[in-house]
């Protein structure tokens, strides 16, 4: 029998399904050690794709159209642009020596860039690929933020215990604030009204009020039957409506549930050896923690606050970012 | 006709002396208990685990010994229900359920039946304090895994009524306490992993890989998480159908502990 040309063409609608999967939403993990990135996907939960990059890359994040993808190659020296449809490294940035962390300016072209070894702050024009200013800071910045409007960036220097607050018109420094010992992760909640900073050894966050640059209250930290200098609180994320932070406590192997409103942190949940970075999914459902030390990424449900899974990644899984791929 | 009300007989009698032992009730879950929540608090830090399957995520100590307290659970059951035979021959009352007019085998079931039906309970009420204290599995598992609770509790009821026919006395049963129910429980997956285990010595690996109870502990293990383990499934089946024939031929008037006894 000879097939219609109805069938023909049902088959080969069929076919073409079969051919191109949909795609779902992935996090993008760097592997500081195996000088990778491994691309999750978030549906089925597993690793898809491991993208080479330049040497021990950290820092991560996309443009705001997600077309291009931001990576601290720290030991390249290098901020590396790669198109993500394609792993394609497309060009270098000029970071400065050392990159480690980075935050891209509201604008979407200016990035604010933390030189480990020279105690400056890059600001790099990712359109004419060009170093805008760098900022003397304090000893070994790692930390980076800006602010919801752009007008503030911060830098915290890890040595120095200090957050560093810039003037992004004028690239200058108008504030120095005390935190406790080697802050690394700062971030802006609440419309930009608040900053937190991390502490690793401190094991604290420090709460600030923007507006005055004075700390508000201070986060500490205590995980049962864990010695109090593994608990080190490294990155943290927060959820839908700024209500809860969720921070990552190093070799402590936990990740702590911080109420935002109140400061009580409501719970703690395990996961992977020294836990460093995160991101969660589009809705904020789902967190995706990077557990440097067992190479692999803990998926925890946000509502019920439970680790669901563990995926392996490469060597020494670092930063985490969200890609929508619909 | 007559099997069914002597089976609910047998059951119903097993379930009331239950009711009416509100101590034993209470000692059964106290002992899981102690464990999970002072035992294994004690412990968490100290024993890191590595993912294993059923587990898909990096687990407190408390949730891996949560199916190991059930085993024990079921297995101290087992064990008491073997007491209360040897009990019951002393008593004489024995005498009055062997010779019913139904197959030995059947009696001999329905007795193992009604006491699972009691651990099998007893491992409920357990779950269900230790998720109280949010020690839990996915919903799903506390249904899945009642079939091998089922399983596992024939498996170690049998084995409690094969050792209770060559038990003459009950003092003897504190013999059963060194010999049975302490090597079973700590030869086994149910305090730690066997993975574990080969660390410290192949030869512990391997005993307590051919141990019946690892092997009712990783059935009860899997199911909580909605999974079948094959292998364990296999291995506990058969050795619950072989602890059932030992105790058949250990009741057997013509040949086990009856002759014996004379």
């Amino acid at each position: 029998m000879k097939p219609t040309p109805l069938l023909a063409c049902l088959s080969s609608l069929c076919l073409l399904g079969a051919a191109t999967p949909a795609l779902s939403d992935e996090i993008w993990v760097t592997n500081e050690k195996d000088d990778t990135i491994s691309v999750i996907d978030i549906e089925t939960m597993e690793v898809t794709r491991t993208i080479p990059t330049g040497e021990r890359p950290r820092g991560i994040t996309f443009s705001k159209d997600f077309s291009v993808v931001y990576i601290c190659a720290s030991d390249s020296d290098a901020v590396q642009v790669m198109d993500p449809a394609t792993g394609e490294i497309l060009h270098d940035l000029p970071s400065g020596e050392d990159p480690e962390q980075f935050v891209l300016h509201p604008d979407d072209r200016h990035l604010y860039i933390a030189n480990e070894d020279d105690a400056i702050t890059t600001v790099v024009d990712t359109v004419s690929r060009t170093v805008v200013a760098q900022i003397d800071v304090g000893i070994e910045p790692e930390g980076m933020a800006v602010s919801p409007d752009g007008k503030i960036a911060i830098t915290t220097s890890e040595t120095t215990n200090m957050a560093h607050w810039i003037d992004t018109e004028t690239q200058e420094l108008f504030a120095n604030t005390l935190v406790d010992s080697r802050p690394r992760h700062a971030e802006f909640v609440k419309g930009g009204s608040e900053l937190w900073v991390s502490a690793e050894i401190g094991g604290t966050i420090s709460v600030f009020d923007v507006a005055t640059q004075a700390e508000k209250t201070k986060i500490s930290f205590e995980v049962a039957n864990m010695h109090p200098d593994r608990v080190q609180p490294v990155g943290f994320e927060f959820t839908q409506g700024d209500t809860h932070a969720f921070v990552a406590l190093g070799p402590s192997n936990h990740v702590a549930v911080v109420n935002a409103e109140t400061y009580e942190v409501e719970d703690y949940i395990l996961v992977g050896r020294r836990v460093w970075h995160m991101d969660f999914n589009a809705d904020r459902s789902l967190l995706f923690t990077t557990n440097g030390v067992s190479g692999d990424v803990t998926v925890i449900d946000v509502a019920s606050r439970k680790a669901l899974k563990s995926i392996k990644v490469g060597r020494f899984p670092w930063g985490a970012a969200f890609r929508p791929t619909n | 006709m007559t099997y069914l009300p002597a089976f609910r007989a047998i059951v119903i009698r097993e379930a009331l002396r239950f009711v009416h032992q509100r101590e034993r009730f209470i000692a059964a879950l106290v002992r899981p208990l102690v464990w999970l929540l002072v035992f294994a608090a004690g412990f968490r830090a100290a024993l890191g685990l590595s993912i294993t399957p059923p587990y898909q995520t990096y687990i407190t100590y408390e949730t891996y010994i949560v199916p190991g307290l059930c085993g024990m659970i079921l297995l101290f059951n087992g064990m008491q229900s073997s007491l209360s035979l040897v009990y019951d021959r002393e008593m004489g009352s024995m005498r009055l359920l062997l010779t019913a007019p139904l197959p030995r085998w059947f009696l001999l079931f329905s007795k193992l039946c009604g006491a699972t039906f009691i651990g099998v309970l007893q491992c409920y009420a357990f779950l269900a304090i230790a998720w109280a204290f949010d020690i839990t599995a996915p919903a799903i598992g506390y249904l899945t895994v009642l079939p091998a609770l089922v399983l596992a509790g024939l498996m170690l009821g049998a084995l409690g009524l094969a050792l209770s026919s060559f038990i003459k006395q009950l003092e003897n049963f504190a013999g059963v306490m060194n010999f049975v129910i302490f090597p079973m429980f700590f030869l086994s997956s149910a305090l730690y992993p066997l993975w574990k285990m080969a660390e410290s010595s192949e030869l512990l690996h391997d005993i307590c890989a051919a141990n019946p109870f690892t092997h009712a502990v990783e059935l009860i293990r899997f199911a909580l998480h909605g999974e079948l383990s094959p292998s364990a499934f296999l291995w506990t089946g058969i050795a619950a159908f072989v602890f059932m024939a030992l105790a058949i031929w250990g009741y057997d008037p013509a040949r086990g502990m009856v002759r014996r006894k004379s």
